[in-house]
């Protein structure tokens, strides 16, 4: 899947801007931002749900979307939707389609409109990997799942992109559930693209120093800043070596980077 | 074999993590030689990991020279790192048994001695 200079655009909203990047083969990618940042609108797009009005999509093969809504035929049972997904399309893969409903404990015979939010989101899942798609696009797929479901969702995706190299595309606000399961990052900020890249890259290229107030940062790019009456913390964008003591500086998380990120954006808005 | 546990909010690179656990296991004589390592989908598994990490952590144990692939067949451990001052009843760790008993007679807790420890390697060790 490639983008460049994808954009979208409702009535006078923007809900999405020159945006550029690529989702290979057996790889997953994150889509981080907060409410309204684009990642749905993004999705979408993907899925071929809506149409960009500036810029390309390509998506290539079978896609599968699980849309944050989780729609359910209501009426149906569990069974129903699944004899549904394999009339509906060829690459069913009907055992292990009952396979994961099992494990997840969905009973067969419940109305969808009778499971609860966690279930049903684990049903949609379900439902998408079972079609075997070359491409799988999934909104806030672990949103209202408890724990046990959470993992197992993961899980599920993670043996499928090691089974079939499907590429995973996946948003979440929960940037901490991603560590060691997304390859690449996506943040987006008001529609715009704020960090972009393989995530060992990302970590490798940023430190988190906390050093006394007067300390020269030097060429390094600081993305964030908190100056306290002594300490200065500040997460940096590293050009070139860092010369400050060891015990001064520490590698981010992937959230603490997210969040530098996205405030800065927000910070620059602001100003 | 070896059973791998990921700690997401440690801030360490989750194909760190495997890296330090495997060498972890080989210096405390829990793998050796010849032991094949679990597959990538035996640590998804049990991990919920992303499979290109795990091929991540055992490229760069292979670049290390300590595990070898062997194709169709797995990964397996090429040689150890055990050393003797490991062993249960080697003379360091006794040296180092006299000196926590002296630590904790001066009202040092696990923190402090942790602190300390840390501080002297780091500055032994200076990379």
């Amino acid at each position: 899947m490639r983008a460049r200079g994808l954009g979208a655009r409702y009535r006078r909203d923007r809900a999405l801007r020159d945006c550029s990047f690529e989702v290979a083969p057996g790889g997953v990618t994150a889509l981080v931002g907060a409410n309204g940042a684009g990642k749905s609108t993004l999705l979408k797009l993907a899925a071929g749900l809506l149409r960009p009005t500036e810029g390309v999509l390509e998506v290539r093969g079978e896609v599968g979307f699980v849309a944050q809504e989780k729609p359910l035929y209501r009426g149906f049972t569990v069974a129903e939707m699944l004899e549904y997904g394999r009339r509906a399309n060829p690459r069913w893969d009907d055992r292990y389609a009952r396979d994961l409903v099992d494990r997840a404990g969905l009973p067969r015979d419940r109305r969808t409109g009778r499971l609860s939010g966690g279930q049903r989101a684990s049903l949609s899942l379900v439902l998408a990997l079972a079609r075997r798609p070359d491409v799988l696009l999934l909104d806030e797929p672990l949103a209202e799942m408890d724990p046990v479901a959470r993992e197992d969702a993961v899980r599920w995706v993670m043996l499928a992109v090691e089974e079939t190299g499907v590429a995973v595309l996946l948003s979440s606000h929960v940037v901490a559930d991603l560590d060691g399961v997304c390859d690449r990052l996506l943040a987006l900020d008001r529609g715009e693209v704020r960090l972009d890249g393989p995530v060992e890259d990302l970590v490798d290229g940023h430190r988190l120093v906390v050093a006394p107030r007067d300390t020269d940062l030097g060429a390094h790019e600081v993305i964030q800043e908190r100056a306290g009456e002594r300490q200065l913390t500040a997460l940096v964008r590293l050009r070139g070596p860092l010369e400050l003591p060891d015990d001064q500086v520490t590698t981010p998380n992937l959230d603490e980077l997210v969040v530098a990120y996205l405030r800065r954006g927000r910070a620059a808005v602001a100003a | 074999m070896i059973e791998f546990r990921i700690d997401r909010r440690s801030g360490v690179a989750t194909y760190l993590q495997l890296v330090q656990q495997v060498k972890h296991a080989l210096r405390l004589g829990l793998v050796g030689p010849g032991d094949r390592l679990p597959t990538a989908r035996e640590v998804v598994e049990q991990t919920a990991i992303n499979p290109n990490t795990v091929l991540k952590a055992y490229r760069e144990l292979e670049r290390e020279g300590l595990v070898e692939p062997r194709p169709g067949l797995g990964t397996f451990v090429r040689r150890s790192l055990v050393t003797p001052g490991v062993a249960e009843d080697s003379p360091l760790r006794g040296d180092l048994l006299e000196w926590l008993d002296r630590a904790q007679g001066l009202g040092m807790g696990r923190e402090d001695v942790e602190a300390l420890f840390r501080s002297v390697l780091d500055q032994r060790f200076r990379s």
